[in-house]
């Protein structure tokens, strides 16, 4: 077939909600597109487990001690799919390393704030768990086979995630009011973080009309913090938090929140790697990659060996 | 009481081993190891509450699984010195879980047979995460011992360095020793004998040396633990010491 014969065919599918799979042809830019998305959403899963894992050994309780390790450990998980699922589109997960480590490659930019208290567990299970939900949920029936299987099981578990975080979060909205207190401060640390999660506004976000050709997007930014907003503010009224935005109203044409206007000077200084914690969430990545080395190269050498042996 | 003391002694182990595993999350030399690591550190922490729920039913009163792991201090832990040991680098790690893995294998198969059935079935649950705890670490001590020059000289020198620990796996306390005469204990220094011949035969396969060591440290079943320990707990306690007598 000529080019513009698998061009016309990759079409056809994607217009039959057929799945791309890894031996499909696919022109080159879906292919670099698929590994930009995959690669930073594999990468988000990894730097994501720092913020959450400084929390493991200073948990209040055995209870929440063991869901946060799981929590975790979900993420790791998480991450292995993904980057298996980015491999199939033919680039290897030590290349993926590298563009991580080098700063080429993204991840979410909520990983680039601190947690403070105990309470921000509470926070990211319900905020930033919940706008990655919002995300991710059209994203298994996107076009490329592999991403949208992975995106099955992730949802699953992150669904999980969030009801665990919202948990913590009624709990604590519930508690004595020094608890209560620790609950609206990660409310007010977190809301705007997590509504930055969901990208730049329609008119600044450079890759969404490509994506929604190719069924990596079904919605624009805007609308899905939009349905993120709609969600989430009913449920902090439940437990009693508020959500800090003088601006945020229910307007009752729309049947829909306004809210107020986003720091976009903040969201772009962390894009751009000058958050509160990019530099310690890099560092803490590198520095395990990088103090690691010895014992990839023990199994390597292992592995060599064993085989010798074995063919010997 | 005996058996609550009894049971510390077991179960602090499995608390202060899951406490340092937790500290490695995130940070291990690839996603797999990472992975494994917190997957053991969730067995070790499902362990010690099955105990310690245990131990509180048998105390009665206010006591919870959360105020026997939060509120005592340093000098009522009963976990062994070896458990407490740091995350000096990966060999220390798997060495430490080397050595109370193959210990831990031992003992949960003699406390299977206790004549109290909690113990018992706990003990039996925990048997099967543990043969995959032993089988982990008895590999890494292999992939590091045969692995390259750098790799066997670490791992050696966390053996080395470890080594000191173990002989206090086989001591006995008085809780030990009443609880052994009611058929409820396990008698660890039978477990002794197997427990060295095992070791000894993975640190071969893994060419490395068995230390040859006269002294070992001790104390940690008394509670007289090293300077590593308060930190350790500082970490652990600090939620339920700040913020006393809430529901998290």
């Amino acid at each position: 077939m000529s080019e513009l014969e698998l061009e016309a065919e990759f079409e056809r599918k994607i217009a039959n909600d057929q799945k791309i799979e890894p031996k499909d042809w696919m022109p080159e830019k879906y292919r670099k597109t698929h590994i930009r998305q995959i690669s930073q959403h594999a990468h988000s899963e990894i730097v994501g487990m720092l913020p959450e894992g400084n929390w493991i050994t200073r948990a209040p309780s055995l209870r929440r001690k063991v869901a946060l390790l799981a929590k975790v450990q979900d993420e790791a998980g998480h991450g292995l799919y993904l980057y298996s699922a980015c491999e199939t589109l033919g680039i290897s997960r030590e290349q993926l390393y590298d563009q991580l480590h080098s700063g080429e490659a993204k991840y979410s930019s909520i990983f680039n704030y601190p947690t403070v208290t105990w309470a921000d567990m509470g926070a990211i299970g319900w905020l930033v768990d919940g706008a990655a939900i919002i995300n991710q949920v059209p994203l298994t029936a996107t076009s490329y086979g592999p991403y949208a299987r992975a995106m099955v099981r992730v949802c699953k578990e992150e669904s999980f995630h969030q009801r665990q975080g919202f948990e913590i979060m009624m709990t604590l909205a519930n508690g004595t009011p020094e608890q209560k207190a620790m609950a609206q401060d990660a409310l007010n640390r977190w809301w705007w973080p997590s509504l930055m999660m969901l990208g730049p506004t329609d008119a600044e976000s450079v890759h969404t009309e490509q994506s929604m050709k190719w069924k990596l997007k079904r919605k624009t930014n805007d609308e899905l913090r939009q349905q993120f907003v709609d969600q989430t503010v009913p449920q902090a009224d439940l437990i009693g938090l508020t959500i800090p935005d003088p601006d945020l109203r229910w307007n009752e044409e729309t049947k829909r929140y306004d809210f107020g206007e986003m720091d976009w000077d903040e969201f772009w200084q962390v894009v751009k790697g000058h958050g509160p914690c990019n530099k310690v969430r890099m560092d803490a990545r590198r520095n395990a990659w990088s103090k690691g080395e010895w014992v990839r190269d023990a199994a390597m050498a292992y592995a060599e060996k064993q085989e010798q042996l074995e063919t010997a | 009481m005996n058996l609550v003391q009894y049971i510390y002694g077991i179960a602090d182990n499995a608390l202060i081993l899951g406490q340092r595993l937790g500290e490695l999350c995130g940070h291990g030399p690839n996603l797999e190891v990472d992975i494994a690591m917190t997957n053991i550190a969730l067995d070790l922490l499902g362990q010690t509450r099955s105990y310690y729920q245990y131990a509180a039913q048998l105390s009665g009163g206010d006591a919870t699984e959360d105020t026997i792991a939060f509120l005592r201090n340093e000098r009522e832990y009963k976990s062994v010195l070896l458990v407490e040991q740091p995350n000096t680098d990966f060999a220390y790690s798997i060495g430490r879980q080397f050595l109370y893995d193959a210990f831990h294998l031992l003992l949960l198969q003699e406390l299977q047979h206790s004549k109290d059935e909690t113990l018992a079935a706990i003990a039996k649950k925990s048997i099967k995460e543990v043969s995959y705890h032993h089988r982990f670490s008895s590999d890494w001590v292999k992939r590091l011992g045969d692995g390259t020059e750098e790799s066997h000289q670490r791992m050696q020198t966390a053996i080395n360095d470890l080594w000191t620990f173990t002989d206090e796996l086989f001591h006995q306390t008085d809780a030990d020793k009443s609880m052994v005469s009611e058929g409820i204990g396990v008698d660890v220094t039978t477990l002794k004998a197997a427990f060295f011949s095992k070791i000894t035969q993975i640190l071969e396969e893994a060419t490395l040396q068995v230390p040859d060591m006269k002294y070992f440290q001790k104390g940690g079943k008394h509670g007289i633990h090293s300077e590593h320990m308060g930190y350790l707990l500082a970490d652990l306690q600090y939620m339920q010491r700040t913020y006393p007598d809430m529901n998290w």
